[in-house]
């Protein structure tokens, strides 16, 4: 049943585009020392070509094709209509090197992206510039040290990261040659205060800080986190991954936090696309706005009666740099989420957070009497349940291959580590109650079946097209490519 | 509008089941004083108005398919994507799955990345390539950082060629400024004319990483062999970015010895998009690949004895390694990558060479004949690609605002980047630019300057 | 279940120090603990002064990453060449794949196998 690749199903001579003959008088090539010998790419006709992704796209589980309870990573439904409105061609053939007169749409869109996510995140200025998710983070902290630095302040190297953090956390602050100090949560899943308050000194660069965390849990101790962070100097740093939970219901800005890193595409339905692009804007407060990447969009001069204003870029005055060629996600990211933006306004986008908030502890409330969640109280947009089952050695990675049979994909697994045998669900705003009844009924039977008959468990997936992967076979042998350089074997 | 497919009979089912009495009564751990603002945004659009509003904003915009004839490159290029791209990008199982965390029920995402990274090393020359990395000039930053790694951090100098992209050097000095580095070589008033071997002298026993790009960012072809050779004698690694479409013609980077090849993946599939998403490749040889950064896929089979795909060496990354991960990269550019893969794989080997050589021809066809016109000149005398520097007798903006009168997207000025290049633009052409549009830029050009 | 050796002494980090010979590898219970290990690397050279605690070496599993560190003080005299190219024996034989030879080396602060079998079970739960 396994498809051939590319390489396999190629055929000399065939060919699936030719382009028309050149127009122009003929140049001569350079002297062969400078071209190449063979171009060993596949050859293949456009009918090949469908028919293998097409066969390779019903391998796929997909939030088109079903429910997608992946904690932490928002696969909420991405509207059709942004597939639309980010190829109309005004936006897909615009260079990113135009001259500013001749792509006010874009400028324009561009700034209005930034007011609108100031508005919902309570940030004072917000850089469209990175790509992802930990791309934002990265530029985050290379700002919080930029602001150190620039107050003479070099003592600061140690940045304080809950254990429950995400792993691009640690490592962002890693690229900068910090020091991470783990900082433990509490009995109830929050900050722990004692911890905290030990590391609080003026060596403390900042606090990075999820919120939600990656228990689904809202900190109770949040204002005094805050308060002690910055009572030693520190900056506060918000990992924008679980924002799903606070559009319309609180903002970050307002609750004392200096930078932010947005996930376009977990809270504004940009979609995953099979594990990128992604789209990371940051927001930052009054403070640290003259740091933000160059170059942001702007207005150059103010609109007159009738007359449009110009949109145009500046640079910061203490900018960071630059984060990436260019300007960002543009198409793919920032289109899309204009236009979630747009069709939702305010109240739109409360009801989505307000939704995925009573999705989750839906779920939640349906399978606590038999699942264990170790922090048990009100979630947010995700909870974290223990994947054991009394009376059966089945595991967590064993529940999540069976949901597959049960045609589920499965929850986030082994994530956050403070939880055994962990598996966080989040199931969106965008999952009708039937959908969520299904799923519990589905984790309520493996339950069942992990007392009673556990192999069929333990052995699963039994109804996917593939079965477990051997992992340690892949790691040793490392078949990276099926196609190797000529000589290459020899060579080594 | 909302997506929220919920009734308000049922939200009430559920709120009984979890024992609240209204929605907002889930959110009491939010700290009351800042709870529930009112958000000022504009009232929420139909899909019907979102569409007409959207399809406004970009008829706005002046595009190079239908208002512009552009000869405008410096890293993005103008190229004709096949149909069949977007037809298998738009497939719901492609675009809204997520990283294949379970193998299992996501085949079609990893053998697409497989494929990927295959046609990636071949075009490339290389041993391995990963799943991608943002763009062309955060990938050039992860060559560095995968350096730096290699050395353990004994080495800390990178020596970067002044002509390489200015963008990407920009983004380098952004990624590099808490690891004490030492950055040389890429002065911008240096001796644009010196060949690659000018960069010997900077190359020593504590420099971790050469940098040159391929062409350059003024469309030279130079082989690099002579400098990559010079480099491995003082032990330094070399990266060389790439122009993927040059790369249908030209001595690939690999037979030249480099140890890292990146570059822009825009050219192969995806479009300008006003410069994103695109995609970074990052290629390497083998026995770095514990220390590359990124997502990487590798064979292996299933339980029932089927060949399979899986995401390989993870415990590299950042969620198990943490702090100490060489980079905290996390997405790669899935979608984008396949769009390349879908692209190589309809154009196969003698669609490339074709662009390839269309790309060629039309830019000599365009050199030869702007510099015929008096005043103007080639800037350098190397082969070329599809893209070249010439100077004129007036400032490059003036030009450029001219040709814009004509629906002319004129080059780039160089000046912007290089002192010494004042009054030059870089003119890049492709397959997309026909004789007579190339004929109506040098009518045009000779215009302004009588 | 793990095997101890009693002719070796061990820090509470999971490396092993053989005081007869100074090498140096991890315990029976770190393979286990790690699984299948895919890659190994020494971060040490041949004459280096090493501190006990710090980092001589990084080991992956297929879903774990780790560092190993020097159990005692010292120089190291010798390195095992071989065994990046079969980190596997890691698993397979954990106290014969040795990662590193220290001289000079004083095992006085290490625990014993009896002591170091107690802070595994401990850790266990």
């Amino acid at each position: 049943m396994t498809e051939p690749t590319l390489f396999e199903l190629s055929s000399p001579g065939r060919t699936g585009m030719t382009f028309p003959e050149p127009d122009v008088p003929r140049f001569d090539l350079p002297e062969a020392g400078l071209l190449r010998d063979d171009l060993p790419l596949p050859e293949l006709a456009e009918v090949d070509v469908v028919r293998h992704y097409m066969a390779l796209s019903r391998y796929n589980y997909s939030v088109d094709g079903g429910f997608y309870p992946l904690g932490s990573c928002t696969m909420k439904y991405n509207p059709k209509i942004n597939e639309d409105t980010c190829r109309l061609p005004g936006f897909l053939f615009t260079h990113p090197l135009q001259p500013i007169e001749t792509v006010q749409g874009n400028l324009m869109l561009m700034y209005q992206l930034q007011e609108w996510l100031k508005e919902i995140s309570g940030f004072a200025a917000v850089t469209l510039q990175p790509a992802a998710g930990a791309h934002g983070e990265f530029t985050g902290v290379l700002m919080m040290r930029a602001y150190h630095k620039a107050r003479g302040d070099s003592k600061r190297v140690k940045m304080l990261v809950p254990d429950s953090a995400h792993g691009t956390n640690p490592a962002s602050a890693g690229m900068l040659g910090m020091t991470v100090k783990v900082i433990p949560s509490d009995a109830r899943g929050n900050v722990d205060l004692q911890a905290l308050k030990a590391e609080c000194d003026d060596t403390v660069v900042g606090l990075m800080l999820t919120n939600p965390n990656t228990l689904g849990l809202f900190d109770e101790n949040l204002e005094e986190v805050i308060r002690l962070v910055r009572e030693c100097g520190g900056l506060m740093y918000g990992d924008g991954a679980n924002l799903n939970a606070l559009l319309g219901i609180v903002r970050p800005g307002d609750l004392g936090f200096d930078v932010m890193h947005f996930n376009l595409h977990k809270t504004f339905s940009v979609p995953h696309g099979g594990g990128g692009p992604g789209s990371g804007p940051v927001g930052v407060s009054e403070r640290l706005a003259d740091f933000l990447p160059a170059p942001q969009v702007a207005i150059l001069e103010p609109a007159i009666g009738d007359t449009p204003p110009l949109y145009g870029f500046v640079t910061p005055k203490h900018s960071i740099g630059r984060m990436k060629a260019f300007h960002g996600h543009f198409g793919g990211g920032l289109v899309r989420a204009y236009t979630y933006i747009a069709m939702h306004g305010a109240e739109g986008l409360k009801d989505v957070s307000q939704y995925a908030v009573l999705n989750a502890n839906y779920l939640a409330a349906r399978l606590r009497g038999t699942y264990k969640i170790p922090y048990d109280r009100i979630c947010m947009h995700e909870f974290v349940m223990e994947g054991r089952v009394e009376g059966s050695d089945v595991r967590a990675l064993d529940i999540s291959k069976r949901l597959m049979d049960y045609n589920f994909h499965p929850p986030t697994n082994y994530f956050p580590l403070i939880v055994h045998e962990a598996l966080m669900i989040e199931p969106t705003e965008t999952e009708n109650k039937d959908t969520l009844d299904r799923f519990a009924d589905a984790l309520l039977a493996i339950a069942e079946e992990a007392r009673t008959n556990p192999e069929v468990v333990k052995n699963a997936p039994h109804n996917t097209p593939f079965g477990r992967m051997d992992e340690v076979k892949a790691a040793r042998e490392l078949v990276l490519c099926c196609w190797l350089p000529e000589g290459y074997e020899s060579s080594r | 509008m909302t997506y929220i497919p919920i009734s308000p009979q049922e939200r009430d089912e559920m709120l009984k089941t979890i024992g609240v009495e209204s929605l907002d009564a889930l959110f009491e751990a939010v700290p009351s004083k800042y709870r529930f603002p009112q958000l000022n945004l504009p009232p929420a659009l139909t899909e019907m108005e979102a569409a007409s509003l959207l399809s406004e904003i970009a008829a706005s915009n002046e595009n190079v398919r239908s208002d512009l004839v552009s000869f405008l490159g410096a890293g993005m290029y103008n190229h004709y994507i096949p149909a069949v791209v977007d037809h298998i990008l738009r497939r719901g199982e492609f675009y809204t799955a997520y990283t294949p965390y379970q193998p299992e029920i996501s085949q079609g995402t990893l053998q697409a990345i497989f494929e990927y990274q295959s046609l990636m090393t071949a075009l490339t020359g290389m041993e391995l390539s990963n799943a991608s990395h943002y763009d062309g000039a955060t990938a050039a930053a992860e060559a560095v950082n995968m350096a730096f790694a290699v050395f353990r951090g004994k080495r800390r100098k990178v020596v970067i060629s002044p002509t390489v992209h200015p963008q990407y050097r920009q983004v380098i000095r952004t990624y590099t400024q808490g690891m004490e580095l030492e950055l040389e070589g890429d002065d911008p008033n240096a001796d644009l004319q010196a060949s690659p071997q000018a960069l010997v002298p900077f190359i020593d026993t504590n420099t971790a990483l050469v940098i040159v790009q391929y062409p350059d960012f003024f469309g030279r072809i130079f082989d690099y062999t002579q400098l990559i050779e010079a480099a491995h004698a003082q032990g330094a690694l070399v990266c060389v970015v790439a122009n993927p479409t040059a790369l249908a013609l030209f001595k690939t980077p690999g037979a030249m010895g480099a140890d890292i090849v990146v570059g822009e993946g825009q050219p192969l599939g995806i479009p300008m998009w006003y410069g994103g998403p695109s995609l970074g490749f990052f290629t390497t040889r083998k026995q770095y690949v514990h220390k590359m950064a990124g997502r990487l896929v590798g064979e292996t089979v299933d339980s029932r004895g089927q060949r399979g795909y899986v995401l390989t060496l993870t415990a590299r990354e950042q969620h198990i390694k943490r702090e100490k991960a060489t980079s905290n990269i996390c997405t790669n550019q899935g979608l984008l990558a396949l769009a390349s893969a879908v692209y190589l794989a309809v154009l196969g080997k003698n669609g490339l060479k074709q662009v390839a050589n269309l790309c060629y021809q039309k830019a000599h066809y365009a050199a030869s004949a702007l510099s015929k016109l008096p005043g103007v000149g080639l800037c350098f005398s190397q082969p070329f690609f599809h893209e070249f520097a010439v100077c004129f007798p007036k400032p490059v903006a003036e030009i450029n605002e001219h040709l814009l009168e004509h629906g002319i997207l004129g080059g780039y000025d160089l000046g912007q980047d290089y002192p010494a290049l004042k009054d030059h633009a870089l003119i890049a052409v492709t397959e997309m630019n026909t004789r007579d549009e190339i004929d109506t830029l040098v009518e045009v050009v000779q215009e302004v300057l009588s | 279940m793990s095997t101890f050796l009693s002719t070796l002494k061990y820090a509470k980090t999971d490396e092993w120090f053989d005081p007869a010979t100074g090498k140096v590898g991890i315990s029976d219970y770190a393979q286990d603990q790690l699984s299948d290990i895919v890659f190994m690397e020494i971060t040490v050279s041949v004459g280096d002064e090493v501190q006990a605690g710090t980092q001589i070496a990084s080991v992956e599993s297929v879903k774990a990453a780790s560092e190993v560190l020097a159990p005692v003080s010292g120089k190291v005299v010798a390195i095992n060449e071989d065994l990046p190219n079969n980190p596997e024996t890691i698993n397979s034989d954990p106290y014969g794949a040795w990662f590193i030879q220290i001289e000079g080396g004083d095992p006085a602060n290490l625990l014993d196998a009896a002591e170091y079998e107690k802070h595994c079970q401990e850790r266990a739960h």
